[in-house]
């Protein structure tokens, strides 16, 4: 595995639990999620591609037979966190970025 | 080809019927349709005249229309009678001289209300009970009286004594029989149904010949009975039996009955080959049909036979159901167990006035017929089982005995049924239609009743509908449950009482205890709602953001490019001109895109997400708090002027309105609820397309109940009449509470309605006779919302910690730089329109 060179956004609390929050990363709009009130975290493009505005960050998570989504708040379509895969539509996939919590803090990674 | 001309005498229930069905015949264009009325409207629901008294309108009863008979052609002549038929000519002339030509001739002139010959019949106040113009004499009569009398213990006797009742007379119904609708009930069954409406407080007297009318010592009248006794009253009406209006037919020598009624064969033919008859003035062998739905059947046979079709009339099964003063009577088949060697069985439970018996072959194999007062749950099942000649269990006495607890239901499965078994009796649906409806996609009850009319004009059938539906689902191997979704094994009525009764406040407890994996965009909202509306806690509080949908979780209306839009509550569209300006500088000053509501209010388009927080501060500055247009709650009440300034204002509808929004703001429910009150019948606040509508009368308010405008409009229901203040704001409560204890996920209450078994008189029975014992439970529910109320962005602006979600990028102040706009009308942000081409899921709307 590449090593990364890791960014700072923001801290792990300042995403309420089950929510999300947009960062801007390298001049792209990320949207960022923290499941319950744990480290574990996704980061995925922020633009749905169906509605065509900068909104995933904003939408509802759940469970879909047994991967965790994130549903646009626009038209309901569903993301897969962990790759960015849409449930709907098996042509639309996001584009992800590393992503880890790190002493408190969330950081977005870039390789080196 | 040249157009048949066809005349119909008569726009009653049945005349109308007969037109309709030719209206929809595919060969429809080659007729021509000339119908005449001797009153001064066209058809409108008999069936439903005594509602009439209740509150509802000559408009609700009305069954056609000048448009729709324009709109197909038929002319249509009111207030206007035929007098002369020359059958050779094939012409008839009318009252004012009219002479019109007919190739077919239909008589749909209905019956006239048999006045016994009794000295003293004809005084002033001794009225009659069919036409609107009669209840109008009634009810004016019934304003310079006391007491009333009704001549005649029957249907429309007990109808009659009713509507005295709800005058506010002290009712009486004098009967000649030894009972009460001693046509469709056994002694046993009038006994019971004589002793629950003298409970009701209507007075009851059979056996009793009345000998002559006089003048009364303490009354306006007094009726002499032939055992010497007597009665007093201001008033009588007489409603002892119709009569076949069959003069014409008479006078120009059609084949008339021995006891009356113009004959006619299975074609509905008179004797005269182009001349039809049809309805309660047509005699089919020996027999009138004094109901709607055997006229209805002749109608259909006479359209069939115009038009070379082969739908006989071979005769109707007059089976009844139906709520006399708020009690339960149904009536099958032989109920009088008058076939050769017929027995039966009887259950009868004094304490609760229930009277249940069957009728069954001497062999016990067949069901003949049945009468059930107070519980007529069964009538359905009992009913097919007569008609199709089911077989009987071999118990035939479980077909009416109280399921104890725990015990299966007794009754058959309509898998039992055979595909020709009528369902729907008002309009013939069979079970066969049922299903291919179901199979083409009707696959939950409200939009099987809409598309097979099933269960929609009595409502007697609806639970049978739904068990056919039930079935059908099953046999198409659908699972049929009403689980929230795959997280939940629980319906959400279910989940309600889960909530109320183990005291759960998150959703992660609620999971945790009953539910698996994680939730999901369809539980999480739902949930939520239910949260908020039994502990109404701050939506945005840790635990609940993140049950929060689209708008709910910024408290804000997400439009299509991610900007918002924000409405502030202006309860039932009053405001000051100073809060105006304030609008108006807020506007202006954030570059919003202004427009004005549907719901009486201000909306305001294109915030980002960043600038909610000083939008809403300037907002809450000018005396303003949030509209809740982003919720699954009550949006506005919509009020016209009322009495305050308007002419015709009844009462005060502007007050009224404030009062209702600022009471149920913030109540989360199943879905968006709409309300709306007028001050007069006129109805300028549209109140009849809301969920909750209001119309002041001079007596009180008028409550309406699940109506909808929208994608799929439902007139609302008259729920109750004339009421004070109090208990209009009681019933509402209820009801709404009701709706969000038992309502699906995003089910308007018109659909909850429409799926409601028992439909419009259960919810009644809850709401007003409290017949669960929930009603105070209701009230205390609503009262913790009432009283717990808080201005959510009033919260937000006071809490740091959420107003950091406020920003378009958690780690920079830069805002959203792919929004683009351009000027248009005036307003400066538009947003530069891109068809939207996927799948749209949800239509998210502000009022």
């Amino acid at each position: 595995m590449q090593p990364l060179n890791w960014t700072t956004v923001c801290d792990l609390d300042d995403i309420a639990p089950n929510t999300g929050v947009c960062a801007l990363f390298e001049e792209q709009q990320v949207a960022i999620f923290r499941i319950g009130k744990t480290e574990q975290l996704y980061a995925i493009d922020n633009v749905d591609p169906f509605g065509k505005a900068s909104v995933l960050s904003r939408g509802l998570i759940g469970d879909c037979d047994g991967d965790i989504v994130v549903a646009s708040p626009l038209y309901k379509q569903q993301f897969k966190l962990k790759n960015g895969q849409c449930i709907e539509d098996e042509s639309v996939k996001l584009k992800t970025f590393a992503i880890r919590a790190h002493g408190g803090q969330i950081q977005l990674g870039l390789p080196h | 080809m040249r157009q048949q001309k066809i005349i119909v005498v008569g726009n009653g229930m049945v005349g109308h019927k007969f037109i309709d069905n030719l209206i929809q015949h595919p060969d429809y264009a080659q007729y021509q349709i000339l119908t005449f009325s001797e009153e001064p409207r066209l058809a409108y629901d008999r069936v439903k005249l005594s509602s009439y008294f209740s509150g509802s309108t000559v408009d609700d009863l009305m069954l056609t229309s000048s448009d729709y008979y324009d709109e197909h052609g038929v002319q249509f002549i009111v207030n206007d009678k035929v007098t002369d038929i020359d059958k050779a000519a094939k012409q008839i002339t009318t009252a004012s001289g009219r002479v019109e030509s007919y190739d077919k001739l239909v008589l749909a002139t209905g019956s006239f209300p048999f006045v016994p010959p009794i000295p003293g019949k004809d005084s002033p106040h001794c009225l009659v009970y069919r036409t609107i113009e009669d209840l109008e004499a009634i009810t004016a009569s019934a304003a310079e009286s006391k007491v009333g009398v009704v001549v005649g213990g029957g249907l429309l006797g007990l109808e009659c004594a009713n509507a005295l009742h709800e005058l506010k007379l002290e009712a009486h119904v004098v009967e000649f029989a030894p009972r009460l609708m001693a046509v469709q009930l056994d002694e046993g069954g009038g006994n019971v149904l004589s002793r629950k409406i003298q409970a009701l407080g209507v007075s009851v007297h059979c056996e009793k010949n009345t000998k002559e009318i006089v003048a009364g010592e303490t009354l306006r009248y007094r009726m002499n009975f032939a055992d010497g006794s007597h009665l007093e009253t201001d008033m009588i009406v007489f409603s002892a039996g119709i009569r076949p209006q069959d003069e014409l037919a008479r006078q120009f020598d059609l084949t008339i009955g021995e006891r009356g009624g113009i004959v006619i064969d299975d074609n509905c033919l008179t004797s005269d080959p182009n001349i039809y008859a049809v309805g309660e003035c047509a005699l089919w062998q020996n027999r009138i049909f004094g109901l709607v739905a055997p006229g209805y059947t002749m109608a259909k046979a006479a359209v069939s036979h115009l038009t070379g079709g082969d739908v006989l009339f071979q005769g109707a099964d007059m089976s009844t159901k139906l709520k006399l003063l708020g009690v339960d009577v149904a009536s099958i088949g032989d109920a009088h167990a008058q076939s050769p060697g017929a027995l039966t069985y009887t259950y009868m439970n004094d304490v609760e006035g229930i009277y249940k018996r069957i009728v069954v072959n001497p062999e016990k194999t067949q069901l003949l017929g049945a009468v059930l007062i107070g519980d007529t749950e069964a009538y359905g099942n009992l009913l097919t089982m007569t008609l199709e000649s089911m077989p009987l269990p071999e118990q035939p006495e479980i077909l009416i005995l109280p399921a104890l607890d725990g015990a299966p239901s007794a009754a058959l499965g309509v898998n039992a049924l055979p595909d020709t078994a009528q369902i729907c009796s008002c309009h013939d649906v069979t079970k066969g239609d049922l299903v291919c409806a179901i199979q083409d996609g009707a696959t939950d009850l409200g939009s099987l009743k809409s598309c097979s009319k099933a269960g929609t004009g009595c409502g007697g059938c609806t639970a049978m509908v739904g068990q056919v539906l039930n079935a059908e689902l099953e046999k198409m191997g659908v699972e049929v449950n009403d689980h929230l979704c795959s997280h939940f094994a629980y319906s959400r009525q279910e989940l309600y009482d889960i909530i109320r009764s183990k005291q759960i406040k998150t959703f992660d407890a609620l999971l945790a205890e009953y539910g698996e994996g994680s939730g999901c965009m369809v539980c999480k909202p739902a949930i939520g709602s239910i949260l908020a509306t039994h502990w109404n806690e701050y939506v945005l509080s840790d635990d609940h953001i993140q049950l929060q949908d689209t708008n709910d979780i910024f408290l804000a209306n997400m439009q299509r490019d991610g900007t918002y839009s924000v409405v502030p509550r202006i309860a039932a569209g009053e405001i000051t001109p100073k809060q105006l300006i304030a609008l108006g500088q807020i506007g202006e000053k954030y570059d919003l895109y202004t427009k004005i509501t549907g719901g009486q209010r201000i909306d305001f388009f294109g915030a980002q997400l960043h600038e909610l927080p000083p939008i809403w501060d300037e907002l809450i500055a000018a005396g303003f708090e949030t509209g809740h247009a982003y919720g699954k709650s009550l949006r506005t009440v919509k009020s016209c002027v009322g009495s305050t300034w308007c002419r015709f204002g009844m009462m005060d509808s502007v007050t009224m309105a404030v009062n209702l929004e600022m009471r149920y703001k913030g109540l989360r429910s199943p879905h968006k609820l709409k309300m709306g009150v007028s001050g007069c019948t006129r109805e300028c606040a549209e109140a009849q397309g809301k969920d909750i509508g209001i119309i002041a009368t001079d007596k009180g308010w008028n409550l309406y109940v699940c109506g909808n405008g929208g994608m799929k409009p439902r007139h609302a229901d008259l729920f109750a009449s004339d009421l004070d203040d109090a208990t209009l704001i009681q019933y509402i409560d209820r009801i709404l509470m009701f709706y969000c204890r038992t309502a699906d996920r995003l089910q308007r209450t018109s659909v909850w309605m429409d799926n409601m078994e028992g439909g419009l008189d259960y919810l009644k029975s809850v709401i007003i006779d409290d017949k669960l014992a929930i009603g105070s439970d209701l009230e205390q529910d609503m009262a913790r919302v009432v009283d717990t109320y808080e201005c959510e962005w009033k919260k937000t602006l006071n809490s740091p910690e959420r107003l950091k979600r406020f920003a378009h990028f958690i780690n920079s102040p830069a805002t959203d730089d792919s929004l683009v706009y351009e000027a248009d009308r005036g307003q400066n942000k538009a947003r530069i329109a891109t068809p939207v081409t996927e799948d749209i899921i949800e239509t998210v709307t502000v009022d």
